[in-house]
């Protein structure tokens, strides 16, 4: 792989661009490999990436059924914070943070991650009280955050409305400076091209069709190309999990919800920063290229449609549009849905499962976006390991038998 | 939007009219504290979650304020059948009912 500069910039603008060499190659599947993960996502590159970068593996294939990360990483409103309540959310969300903060030298690729702060607004009483109670957790944790006044909040986001007049006034906000957003493809593009140059199999429009045990033990995949055999087999497949586990004859305690965002026209700078609000439900930011990026909630219902309900996008406009009152006039430009697989805690599943070999990295719901590097990292290490990485170990599918869960609602069951 | 139509009411209404309770035909254990933490959580939380035919629970809450269940395609979101409580569904995922 060659690596990117600022020479090599200037080298290939010799030949009007035209001799940049491929990001990754699109190899033919092998019969065998000491990993497979299933699912080319920008968890599932991440796990490659870090299986063969941390732990030598390199002997890996990931299998994705369309092309990679164009699934859910490329349907995200890309957003990054680590100020969750507990805990183990808490130091799971912040290693993801700290590996953010390194990964375009990391990677050699930009992904364009730029922490302009992210702004949880409250609205009532107990808002501001679990957003005392939040930011306080946070910095027990290290994490930096702290809880601003309306007059504060304006400072940062001057075309927000703070009136007292509005049916939900804004009374105060956590305030996480760390954190911000980054090119959703970029990570997807970035990781790939790493796992590729470690010599990871990036094997793409092969999905897979059967998980292959012998004995309680995983010894391969059945695809559309045919068979693959691997003693190791890594499912992260989000929304599509819960087919996954069905194939190995598992249940999850998820459910495949679509969840849907929506970008306006592009507009000149207005909003530096990232404004989320649960109780009102919305949150938006704006790309580098002007469109300003909206996130709605997950629909009621379960669903695999990559669409959701329009009502639940005219919500989240009515609580932008009071928030911001002067973007009502803003013109929007596309909507999509994701399939996201929400769990009944709204923290993610990273586990082993009762199938040897078998592991599963799933449940982040509507927010693993910002736990794209950390997820990767983590899950890496449970599978080269055949056990729980220490910050993993909270997630194990387990909990919801021992009742170890971890309720992250307050934090994150809406707004991610 | 969905039209959803509910057999109490014996009506087609939109789908912002109800509200949604999950997999449908799971039956609350009669003993709950002879199950093991295994048994308990799986009726607790472990779910079929399928990408196709479901039967489902569904709540209509500014209408009739009944529940019942429903058959629908999870694809493409096609409402099969519904049918109230304690009724058996006609359609399934191996097909149609005798």
């Amino acid at each position: 792989m060659k690596k990117y500069s600022g020479f090599s910039l200037f080298k290939n603008a010799l030949s009007y661009h035209e001799n940049w060499q491929k990001l990754w190659r699109s190899p033919k599947p092998k019969d065998y490999y000491d990993v497979i993960v299933v699912g080319g996502g920008g968890h599932g590159l991440a796990t490659a990436y870090y299986l063969a970068k941390v732990h030598g593996i390199t002997k890996v294939a990931v299998i994705e059924k369309g092309y990679l990360g164009g699934g859910n990483t490329a349907r995200n409103t890309t957003i990054i914070r680590s100020n969750y309540l507990w805990d183990e959310a808490a130091q799971l969300y912040e290693l993801s943070l700290k590996l953010w903060e390194g990964l375009s030298q990391e990677l050699n690729y930009n992904v364009m991650f730029s922490q302009r702060g992210v702004l949880n607004l409250g609205h009532n009483l107990q808002d501001m009280r679990d957003i005392e109670r939040r930011v306080n957790a946070n910095r027990l944790n290290g994490i930096d955050g702290e809880v601003v006044t309306p007059e504060r909040v304006k400072e940062i986001a001057p075309l927000i409305n703070i009136s007292k007049d509005c049916r939900y006034p804004i009374l105060g906000a956590s305030w996480q400076p760390r954190g911000g957003t980054a090119r959703h493809d970029a990570v997807a593009w970035g990781y790939a091209r790493g796992a590729d140059a470690l010599g990871v199999d990036l094997i793409q429009e092969t999905e897979v069709i059967g998980i292959r045990r012998k004995n309680g033990s995983v010894v391969g995949v059945e695809t559309t190309q045919g068979f693959i055999g691997s003693r190791k087999v890594a499912c992260v497949t989000a929304g599509n999990s819960g087919v996954v586990a069905a194939m190995a004859g598992l249940r999850l305690p998820v459910e495949s919800r679509p969840l849907q965002a929506l970008v306006s026209e592009p507009v000149k700078p207005c909003l530096d920063t990232v404004v989320m609000s649960n109780a009102v439900h919305g949150y938006i930011s704006q790309s580098d290229k002007g469109d300003l990026v909206i996130g709605a909630g997950v629909d009621g219902y379960n669903g695999y449609g990559q669409r959701g309900s329009f009502h639940v996008i005219e919500h989240t406009l009515q609580a932008i549009c009071e928030l911001f009152p002067a973007f009502s006039r803003v013109r929007m430009n596309r909507q999509w849905g994701g399939v996201v697989d929400t769990c009944p805690d709204a923290c993610p599943i990273i586990s082993k499962t009762s199938v040897d070999g078998l592991y599963f990295n799933c449940g982040w719901g509507t927010g693993g976006f910002k736990a794209t590097p950390g997820s990767g990292y983590v899950f890496a290490d449970t599978v080269a390991n055949d056990h729980p990485h220490p910050l993993a170990a909270a997630f194990n599918v387990d909990r919801f038998n021992t009742g170890a869960l971890i309720d992250e609602h307050g934090a994150a069951g809406v707004a991610h | 939007m969905l039209l959803i139509h509910c057999p109490h009411c014996r009506e087609d209404r939109e789908e912002e009219e109800y509200s949604y309770s999950g997999e449908a035909h799971i039956v609350r254990p009669l003993e709950p504290e002879a199950l093991s933490d295994q048994e308990w959580g799986d009726y607790l939380f472990f779910r079929k979650n399928p990408k196709g035919i479901h039967h489902e629970m569904w709540y209509h809450a500014v209408g009739c304020r009944r529940y019942f269940y429903a058959t629908r395609n999870t694809l493409s979101y096609e409402i099969i059948e519904t049918y109230k409580v304690g009724e058996q569904p006609q359609v399934s995922a191996q097909g149609a009912a005798q």
